[in-house]
C-alpha cells in the first residue's frame, strides 16, 4: 500500500511545485520585480568599535556615563527608557547619593494619585523607581530606547550610524525614483530602513553637551557614547556574562579533557569504538 | 561508577608497573566524575539563588516617610517591604502610661526608651505585623479599637499591646517589632 | 531484556537488596542504561545524540521551571516580566539565554540524532515502532518550541503565534472557527497567551513519556549500529555501562562547550532582533520568520505560490508542510533494501550526499531567507527533491540498487576476520 501510494503522493507534490515553479518563473520573466529605492539606497551600519565588543570587550564606565549624559539631555525629551531604575546607573559608577540626586532632579516626574480625593499630581523620582515614561505629542512614535541595541541588527553600529548618518537626498536617487523624494516632515537618512525617518538630526553640532570629563563632545565622539550607553542599557548583565563565560569553559574544558581520559581508559581493552 | 571498567580490565595483573597504570587511570576516572559532581553542584547556585528577592525587591528595602502631618496623638500606616508600619504621635498621657509600668514584669521586657530615638520619645515607629502569626492589629487607624492597654489590639488571637507596643496579654511572645530607622530630619524619617 | 548474556543486576548492600525486592527502580535503571543493557561495541559518535537529546530535554524541564516562577504570562505584562527576568532575578539573565538556546541545542541534537536515523536506515524492522516514536516526540517537540517562542510577547512571538494559526485557516470549511477556536479570540492576545503558556509548561512532560515508550522500545531489538550487521554473539556488544556512559559523558563534554559558548558569548545570535520589541498588533515586522529549526518546513510552506487544480496555494502549502514530516512516518515501509547501513548501499548514498542534504541546506537557507526570488523558486526545486527523495527515489533505489557485502558479524567488522574468529570460538573472551 505504502509502496503505491507513496509514489502517487510524491508525484503530485512534485507537479504543484513545478506548476508553482514554472508560473513563477514566466512571472518573473515577464514583469520583473520593480527595483525601489529602500532596496538600492539602503546602507549597511558603519563599522564601529565599542569598549564592549568581543569576547573579551567590557564596559569603558567613563563612557557610560557620557552616554548616559547625552541620553538625559539630548534623547530623554521624546524617548523613554522603561526597563532602566535610576538604582542601575549604580552600575555606571555613580555613588549612591549622585544616584539619589539624579532621580530628584529627573525632568519627567513620577505620576501619583490620591485614592480618597481622586486627585492626580507628581513627586520627585527616588532610586528605586523607574525611569519615567515619556509622552511625545509631535509626529511619529519614538520607541522606547531600553532595549534598541538589542532590537536591531548590528544593535550600537546601527544606532551609532542612524545619528551620524543624516544627509541631503541624493540627486541620483532623486533622478532613478522621482516619487521617492523625502517628504515634508521626514528627514533622509540611508541607514533606516525605509530611508525616511520622522526624528530629525538628534545631534546636531559639536559641544551640544558639556562633558564634565573634559572629553571633548563632537557630533562623532556624543554618537558614539550614547550608542555604548544604548548597549548597557539593552544588557547591563553583559560584563557578567562573559567574566561567567570564561570560567564556564574553562571549567568544562578541564571536565572535557578528564572525560576523555576516562573514556579511553574504560576502552583501553577494547579495539574500536 | 566509571572507576569499575579499569578495575574490571587490570583484574588478575599483579607486577608494579602495571599496577602505577592502574592507580594512574584509576586516578583520571575518579578525577573525571569528580569534575561532573562538582559542576553539577556549582549548577545549584543560579538554581537556588534565583528564588532569593530579585533586584527590583531589595531596592525598594527602604522607604523614607514625610512625619510632619501626623498630629500627637494620631498615627499613620505607611508601607516598608510591602508590609504596613505603624508610626504613632504619642501624647503626654501615653508616654506616661507606658512609662509607668515597671519593664521588668513584661513577657518581653523593654522601655519606651529603649523602644524610641532618644529626644524623639513621641515617636513609636513599629511593625505593623502581630508577632503571634503575623496579622496586622487595629489601633493605627482613626477610631480603631486600641484594645485593653489603648496601644494596640490585634484581633486574629487577641493579642493586647500597650501605648509603647510592648505585648502586655495575649499569645504574641514578643513585643510589636522596631525597624531599623533614623530622622533625616526632623520631618523625614527613613525607614531600613 | 534483549539478549542472553545481559548481565543481570545483583544488589550489593542489605538495603539496595530489600529496595529491589519492594521496588526494583536501580534494576530498572540498571538494564535500561547500565551494565544490564548490550550495545553493539562498534558504535561511533553518531550514537551519542539520543542521550545528549535526553539531557537537552532535563535542561530545558529545569530552565523553564524556573522562568515560569518568574514569568507572567499576561498579554500587558508578559514582555516587562521577561525584561525582570533579564535584569533583576538573581541569574534570570543566564537562566532565560540558557532556556532559548536550550531549545536551539535540543533541535539540533534531535536533527542529528535523525539524520543518524536516515543514513544508517535506523527505522528499519525491527526498529519501526521506536522510528515512529521519535516522530512523535519531533512533532511535540516543534509544538512545544512554537508556544514557548510565543510567550516572551515580543513582535516575533506575537506575528508567529498570528501566522502559525493561521496556518489551520487554510483547511477548508472549518479553518477559521478553527483558528478562532486555537487563539480564543480573532487574534493573538491574552487567552491564546496563557493557554500557550499552559501547554508549553505540559508538553515536555509528554515529550519525557513519550522518551520513556521510545527507549523501551529501544531495549527490544537493541540499538542498532553502524554496520547495520545484526548482534550475533556476545562478542558484538559491550555493557552500556561503563563504555557508553564514559563516552557519552566525553561527548556531553564537547556538546557543552558549544553550547555554553553560544550561551555566554552569542546568546542573541540564534534569536531575532524584532522580538526585543513588544508585541504590536499593529505593525507587522518586515521579515516575519520563524525560529531557525522550522526554516526547512517553512520554506516547504512557502514553496507553493499557485493555486493547483482546484486546491487554493495557502493550503497546499499546509498540507506540504505537514506532509514533510508525515512523510517520515512512512519511512520504514518505504524504503525496503534489505541492507541498513548507507556505507553499504552505493546507490543510495548518492542521493543521500548529493540529493538529500544539499536540499536540507538550500531549504534551511530559503526558509530564513525573505520571501523573494530567487529564494522561492531554489525553495521550489529544493521541496520538489525533498518530496521525491522519500516517496520515489529511495522506493526505486531500494528495488534497483545491489549492495556491496556485508561484514559477517560486527565483531569482524572491527577486528578483521580470523581474530574475530577466535572470538567467536571462545565466547568468554570478551
Amino acid at each position: 500500500m505504502v509502496r503505491l501510494f507513496g509514489p502517487l503522493v510524491g508525484l503530485f507534490f512534485a507537479v504543484a511545485l513545478i506548476w508553482s515553479f514554472g508560473n513563477g518563473a514566466y512571472s518573473a520573466i515577464s514583469e520583473p520585480a520593480a527595483p525601489t529605492a529602500e532596496h538600492e539606497f539602503h546602507l549597511h551600519p558603519k563599522d564601529v568599535k565599542f569598549a564592549s565588543d568581543g569576547a573579551l570587550g567590557k564596559f569603558d564606565k567613563q563612557q557610560l556615563q557620557r552616554g548616559f549624559q547625552v541620553y538625559k539631555e539630548v534623547c530623554a525629551a521624546c524617548h523613554s527608557m522603561k526597563h532602566i531604575a535610576f538604582r542601575d546607573l549604580a552600575n555606571l559608577g555613580y555613588s549612591e547619593a549622585e544616584v539619589k540626586a539624579i532621580a530628584k532632579s529627573w525632568g519627567t516626574k513620577q505620576p501619583t494619585f490620591d485614592e480618597k480625593s481622586g486627585e492626580r499630581a507628581e513627586r520627585d523620582n527616588i532610586p528605586s523607581d523607574y525611569i519615567p515614561t515619556v509622552y511625545y505629542a509631535g509626529q511619529g512614535v519614538p520607541p522606547d530606547l531600553s532595549l534598541i541595541t538589542k532590537a536591531r541588527h548590528d544593535g550600537g553600529a546601527y544606532v551609532y550610524s542612524l545619528l551620524t548618518g543624516y544627509q541631503e537626498q541624493p540627486a541620483e536617487l532623486l533622478k532613478k525614483f522621482p516619487d521617492s523624494k523625502t517628504p515634508d516632515g521626514l528627514y533622509y537618512n540611508p541607514y533606516f530602513a525605509n530611508l525616511n525617518l520622522a526624528m530629525p538630526a538628534p545631534i546636531a553640532s559639536d559641544d551640544q553637551v558639556t562633558y564634565s570629563d573634559g572629553t571633548k563632545a563632537t557630533v562623532d565622539q556624543m554618537a558614539k557614547d550614547v550608542s555604548a550607553f544604548l548597549i548597557w542599557s539593552a544588557e547591563p548583565s553583559l560584563d557578567k556574562r562573559k567574566q561567567t563565560g570564561w570560567a564556564v569553559l574553562g571549567f568544562l574544558l578541564a571536565a572535557t579533557v578528564l572525560a576523555y581520559l576516562a573514556k579511553k581508559n574504560v576502552w583501553a581493552d577494547k579495539k574500536g569504538a | 561508577m566509571a572507576e569499575q571498567a579499569s578495575i574490571d580490565t587490570s583484574a588478575g595483573t599483579g607486577s608494579t608497573p602495571a599496577e602505577e597504570g592502574v592507580r594512574r587511570r584509576d586516578f583520571i576516572n575518579i578525577a573525571a566524575v569528580s569534575f561532573a559532581g562538582v559542576g553539577g553542584l556549582a549548577v545549584l547556585v543560579p538554581l537556588v539563588s534565583q528564588m532569593a528577592p530579585s533586584a527590583d525587591v531589595l531596592a525598594q528595602s527602604s522607604t523614607e516617610i514625610d512625619i510632619s502631618a501626623i498630629q500627637t496623638g494620631q498615627a499613620i500606616k505607611a508601607v516598608f517591604r510591602k508590609q504596613p508600619v505603624f508610626i504613632r504621635n504619642l501624647t503626654a498621657d501615653e508616654i506616661a502610661s507606658a512609662d509607668k509600668v515597671d519593664a521588668s514584669t513584661l513577657r518581653d521586657p523593654q522601655t519606651l526608651e529603649e523602644r524610641t530615638k532618644a529626644g524623639k520619645a513621641n515617636w513609636l515607629i513599629t511593625m505593623g505585623v502581630c508577632t503571634h502569626l503575623g496579622c496586622v492589629p487595629l489601633g493605627a487607624g482613626e477610631g480603631e479599637v486600641k484594645g485593653e492597654f489603648g496601644g494596640y489590639f490585634c484581633p486574629c488571637h487577641g493579642s493586647h499591646y500597650d501605648t509603647a507596643g510592648r505585648v502586655r496579654k495575649g499569645p504574641a511572645p514578643l513585643n510589636l517589632q522596631v525597624p531599623e530607622y533614623s530622622f533625616i530630619s526632623d520631618t523625614v524619617v527613613k525607614i531600613g | 531484556m534483549s539478549f542472553a548474556w545481559a548481565k543481570e543486576y545483583k544488589p550489593a548492600s542489605g538495603l539496595t537488596q530489600w529496595l529491589d525486592e519492594k521496588l526494583p527502580l536501580p534494576r530498572f535503571v540498571y538494564n535500561a542504561v547500565g551494565a544490564g543493557y548490550p550495545v553493539p561495541r562498534n558504535l561511533n559518535y553518531m550514537w551519542n545524540f539520543g542521550v545528549l537529546a535526553g539531557f537537552c530535554l532535563m535542561l530545558q524541564i529545569v530552565t523553564g521551571v524556573i522562568l515560569a516562577m518568574h514569568y507572567a504570562p499576561n498579554a500587558l505584562v508578559a514582555f516587562d516580566s521577561t525584561e525582570h527576568i533579564m535584569r533583576d532575578v538573581n541569574w534570570g539573565w543566564m537562566l532565560r539565554y540558557a532556556h532559548a538556546n536550550g531549545a536551539s541545542a535540543f533541535f539540533v541534537v534531535v536533527y542529528l540524532h535523525i539524520f543518524r536515523g536516515f543514513f544508517y536506515s535506523s527505522y528499519k524492522a525491527p526498529r519501526e515502532m521506536i522510528w515512529l516514536l521519535g516522530v512523535v516526540i519531533f512533532l511535540l517537540m516543534m509544538a512545544t518550541a512554537f508556544m514557548g517562542y510565543v510567550l516572551p510577547w515580543g513582535q516575533m512571538s506575537f506575528w508567529g503565534a498570528k501566522v502559525i494559526t493561521g496556518l489551520f485557516g487554510a483547511i477548508p470549511l472549518v479553518g477559521e472557527p478553527l483558528q478562532v477556536w486555537l487563539l480564543g479570540g480573532f487574534a493573538p492576545d491574552n487567552a491564546a497567551l496563557n493557554r500557550f503558556f499552559s501547554l508549553h509548561f505540559l508538553l515536555p512532560f509528554v515529550i519525557a513519556g513519550v522518551i520513556i515508550l521510545h527507549i523501551w522500545a529501544l531495549h527490544i531489538p537493541g540499538s542498532s549500529n553502524p554496520t547495520g550487521v545484526e548482534v550475533k554473539a556476545e562478542s558484538d556488544t559491550v555493557p552500556f555501562h561503563p563504555y557508553y556512559t564514559a563516552k557519552d559523558g566525553f561527548g556531553l563534554g564537547i556538546f557543552l562547550l558549544i553550547y555554553c559558548g553560544i550561551l555566554f558569548f552569542a546568546p542573541n545570535a540564534l534569536g531575532h532582533p524584532d522580538n526585543y520589541i513588544p508585541a504590536n498588533p499593529l505593525s507587522t515586522p518586515a521579515h516575519i520568520v520563524p525560529e531557525w529549526y522550522f526554516w526547512p518546513f517553512y520554506a516547504i510552506l512557502r514553496a507553493f505560490t499557485y493555486d493547483f487544480l482546484f486546491i487554493p496555494a495557502k493550503l497546499m502549502g499546509v498540507l506540504a508542510m505537514f506532509g514533510a514530516i508525515l512523510v517520515w512516518f512512512f519511512l520504514p515501509w518505504l524504503d525496503t533494501s534489505p541492507v541498513r547501513s548507507g556505507h553499504y548501499r552505493p546507490l543510495f548514498r548518492k542521493f543521500f550526499w548529493f540529493g538529500l542534504i544539499p536540499t536540507m541546506a538550500v531549504l534551511f537557507y530559503c526558509g530564513g531567507a525573505p520571501a523573494e526570488e530567487p529564494y522561492v523558486m531554489l525553495s521550489q526545486l529544493a521541496s520538489l527533491y525533498y518530496f521525491a527523495h522519500f516517496l520515489i527515489i529511495l522506493p526505486l533505489v531500494s528495488s534497483i540498487e545491489k549492495p556491496e557485502p556485508l561484514p559477517f558479524s560486527i565483531t569482524e567488522s572491527i577486528l578483521g576476520k580470523d581474530e574475530s574468529a577466535v572470538l567467536n570460538a571462545t565466547p568468554a573472551a570478551a
